[in-house]
């Protein structure tokens, strides 16, 4: 205790310049694709100011339409984050739809085969099943690419149709509610077991702060060694089997944890919004959760500002349809011009990092 | 008079001043040396003037005219071809393939005739290849005339090649040198990037000599020695480093005083048998006999060498022995425990250290910073993690620690791996594998490629780790280096040991035998039981 040790710390300095590359490079694409959906509108004989402003105006003017942005935005973040566990081990998993379908499926065949059971019980216990079986549904594609090489891009997106037609054909079928005037619907759950709302009147339920919750165990995932364990396999599945970690057991674990996360989107938006489960309540969910992901860069933050981005649009747009007459298909557009401006953001803005 | 003149060259990379005004001019017809330890900017300079760099500062002057060279393909326009380290081929291609690759075409490709025009060109420069040959089944050197054609076929004038020599085998680097004058006959203009002092001297007409980023020296090679080169390029003197370094194989060879060099040493009395490999078998990547009853001991204290002609089965003996590649037979013993069906996990656990030859790839991870790559084998471990949460503190201070302690130039420990010259990345990971304290250290190729201080470096390094009592095998296509660091030095040729012999008095001409596959009398696949 005499002798005082000069004690170096070294800290990670915050690379501003490429988080401003990265920001400004977003709002780039987004700006260019708004501009490209004005050209259209145009073109089209509208008026893109009008057009615009009732998009704005839909997904932030009152207290009702900024949380219906915010109910919009939950799966797809969750979605997101899902998938970028999978990504950054290189894993492309595009099977986040199925995997939530599953969740769904799951949680509301448990809520109403124990319905018998308190509603403290029986929700977690939902919440469980759900991630359970989006784990495992995630796993036969995980187990598929570990152990015998299968592409994952393909298996993931089989058991997508898979899923489909699964709650297709349960809806229309075995779990049909039986007083349901023969809608493609399973029965309600119990009222005690819907997720309260944070904002009376509106949508905006708990499955929101879950989530929130969610994007910081994310944050923490990647402090662990489990999280770095799957950056180096995502890196070089040479020098992880090098270093005694096995690739197969990794590849398996993360796409567990992936499925797990859309099981869990699934069974928020059970419990949250229909209690109940319907036909395509998770459609289109999962690819634009993947153009989230894409967008926020992987990182939980960026992609906790895309999906609020992607969950006004879709607010915004549906405004837009009713008050200014644009069809939503221009959302779809620009959507897409986004996922494009995203994905070739590196030759069209040129940024010539020079890696050596 | 001057092909190409580059004037007042400056190239910044963040943290690094890689050229500083660097001037530079090449003749033609001439085969220009460019001489510097790793770091020292040689590369750049030369990918600046390849187009994959934009300079600063400074000027390039191309027939006496101001250019800028936007892009490798403006370089070609230009008539500059370059050959890099690492190939960029496609191996699945054929020769010709590879070469007409991304040349612009009239929609049908004439294969035969492109076949024809690559082999009029190989045939005027003397270059030996098979056009139809299937690139995935060359060896180094013939991949390397291939990326050589590859740029001839462009119309390059002016060839760049970097450290062309540091993969090839003695034969085909001189088959190399003979295809390179050729050329500069016939009035091509050649730069050669080395740090091969005896190269650069036997091939070169004049010499460029880069220290820390900038020109130090030029000269007309026959004008200047090694001895002059050498000082310039490391800024000491050679001879004396050599000596000190040989000085230092001697005593730490046994005699406890300084020992004059002509006198025999007598072989050191070493310790227990750390691994033992008796008769085992394996099998290359495309799952042929790479290993073929190879058998082998060392002792903790002892370094046993492997020379051979590269591609005779060492690199499969290195990765077999670390469990990376399965065993088909035979049995391996680490420190008397069976380790034929450990996993490559096992193998580390136990604290052993290896040096992989493809520091790129199995190494480390280029794109991680050095903190990640110092820690590769020990993040699961506390303190650098508890309760599965990564400890950065540690992390950090053990990663500032290594960098240190083995001289790793670095602006900070947050860089990636791949901002590092090649002695850096080396000693990154020499400092990971040593730092605990192995007592079994496979160590593959591990100067390759590297400058003459870094080489010491390494060699230093695992003369210190022999001393304090580890068991090293050492793979090494370098005759030099294994005569003057391992007590033993064991053959191989095709899968097989050709026998062993002591270094201290085995004798080239005996070891160049067994290097041709002739089995040393009486000592055919014996292992070492000395």
């Amino acid at each position: 205790m005499t002798t005082r040790e000069q004690v170096v710390v070294l800290r990670r300095s915050i690379d501003w310049r490429a988080l401003w590359q990265n920001i400004y490079q977003a709002v780039l694409s987004v700006a260019l694709s708004l501009l490209i959906g004005a050209v259209l509108l145009a073109v089209s004989g509208q008026n893109p100011l009008v057009a615009y402003r009732s998009l704005w105006s839909g997904a932030f003017s009152s207290v009702d339409r900024f949380t219906e942005t915010l109910v919009q935005a939950t799966p797809l973040l969750l979605i997101a984050i899902s998938v970028s566990i999978s990504f950054r081990c290189q894993i492309w998993n595009i099977g986040a739809e199925g995997q939530m379908i599953l969740g769904g499926i799951a949680s509301i065949w448990i809520a109403l085969t124990f319905a018998g059971l308190p509603p403290a019980i029986l929700l977690p216990l939902s919440f469980i099943g759900g991630a359970l079986a989006g784990a495992l549904w995630s796993l036969i594609a995980g187990l598929l690419k570990a152990y015998a090489q299968a592409n994952e891009v393909i298996t993931t997106s089989m058991l997508n149709y898979i899923a489909v037609y699964l709650l297709a054909f349960l809806v229309h079928g075995p779990m049909k509610d039986p007083a349901g005037f023969n809608f493609p619907q399973s029965p309600l759950i119990a009222r005690a077991l819907e997720l309260p709302r944070l904002v009376a009147g509106t949508r905006l339920n708990l499955s929101f702060v879950i989530v929130l919750l969610i994007v910081v165990a994310a944050l923490l995932y990647w402090r662990t060694t489990l999280g770095l364990r799957t950056e180096i396999v995502g890196a070089s599945r040479r020098v992880a089997r090098q270093i005694g970690l096995s690739v197969a057991l990794t590849i398996a674990v993360v796409s567990a944890i992936s499925g797990a996360l859309a099981g869990v989107a699934g069974w928020g938006e059970m419990f949250g919004l229909h209690f109940r489960l319907i036909e395509e309540f998770a459609r289109g969910l999962g690819s634009l959760g993947i153009v989230v992901a894409l967008l926020g860069e992987l990182h939980p933050i960026g992609m906790l500002v895309a999906a609020f981005l992607f969950g006004s649009l879709v607010v915004g747009g549906n405004a837009m349809e009713r008050n200014a007459g644009v069809p939503f298909a221009l959302v779809d557009v620009i959507q897409g011009c986004i996922i494009l401006l995203v994905l070739a953001r590196g030759y069209i803005f040129k940024s010539r990092r020079s890696t050596r | 008079m001057g092909v190409v003149q580059m004037v007042g060259i400056t190239k910044r990379f963040p943290g690094v001043l890689a050229n500083d005004q660097v001037n530079l001019e090449l003749h033609k017809g001439e085969i220009h040396g460019l001489l510097g330890e790793n770091g020292a900017g040689k590369t750049t300079l030369m990918n600046v003037l390849f187009g994959l760099y934009q300079p600063d500062a400074g000027q390039i002057l191309i027939r006496d005219q101001a250019v800028t060279i936007a892009s490798p393909a403006a370089a070609i326009q230009y008539g500059i071809g370059m050959v890099h380290q690492h190939f960029r081929l496609v191996p699945p291609l054929t020769v010709t393939e590879n070469i007409i690759l991304g040349l612009k075409g009239r929609g049908l490709l004439d294969v035969k005739a492109a076949e024809r025009q690559v082999k009029q060109v190989a045939e005027a420069y003397g270059v030996q290849i098979d056009p139809g040959a299937t690139v995935r089944d060359l060896s180094v050197g013939q991949q390397q005339r291939v990326e050589i054609l590859s740029s001839l076929y462009r119309g390059a004038e002016i060839l760049i090649l970097d450290e062309p020599t540091a993969v090839l085998t003695p034969q085909e680097a001189e088959s190399l040198v003979v295809s390179l004058k050729k050329m500069a006959e016939q009035g091509k203009t050649i730069v050669f990037i080395s740090h091969k002092l005896e190269e650069v001297m036997r091939l070169t007409d004049r010499v460029t000599v880069l220290r820390a980023g900038r020109v130090v020296f030029e000269a007309l090679t026959r004008d200047t020695d090694k001895a002059q080169l050498a000082r310039e390029m490391i800024g000491r003197d050679l001879v004396s480093l050599r000596a000190e370094q040989r000085n230092r194989v001697l005593v730490l060879a046994g005699a406890q005083d300084a020992v004059p060099a002509a006198e025999p040493v007598a072989p050191r009395a070493t310790g227990a048998v750390v691994l033992e490999a008796k008769a085992i078998h394996a099998n290359d990547d495309r799952g042929l006999p790479a290993l073929r009853g190879v058998s082998l001991i060392i002792r903790s204290g002892e370094i046993l060498g492997i020379a051979g002609v590269d591609g005779n089965g060492q690199h499969e003996l290195a990765e077999t022995i670390v469990r990376l590649r399965p065993l088909q037979a035979g049995q391996l013993f680490v420190a008397n425990e069976e380790a034929s069906n450990w996993s490559a996990d096992d193998f580390l656990q136990r604290s052993t250290g290896y040096i992989p030859d493809d520091r790129h790839n199995d190494g480390l991870i280029l794109g991680f910073d050095l903190t990640r790559n110092a820690t590769l084998k020990l993040f699961r471990r506390r303190p650098f993690s508890s309760f599965g949460f990564l400890n950065y503190r540690a992390i950090n201070q053990f990663t500032g620690q290594l960098m240190d302690d083995f001289d790793v130039r670095a602006p900070n420990p947050f860089v990636r791996a791949s901002t590092l010259s090649g002695g850096n990345q080396q000693k990154l990971i020499l400092a990971r594998e040593f730092s605990q304290t192995p007592h079994l250290v496979i160590a593959s190729q591990p100067t390759r490629g590297l400058d003459i201080g870094a080489t010491t470096d390494v060699h230093q390094r695992l003369l210190g780790e022999r001393d304090r009592g580890a068991a090293i095998l050492l793979i090494s296509a370098d005759l030099d280096e294994i005569m003057l660091l391992c007590d033993r030095v064991l053959v191989m040729y095709n899968g097989q040991s050709m026998g062993e012999l002591d270094t201290h008095t085995a004798d080239m001409q005996t070891l160049g035998l067994m290097m041709a596959g002739t089995p040393h009398s009486g000592a055919e696949g014996a292992g070492g039981v000395v």
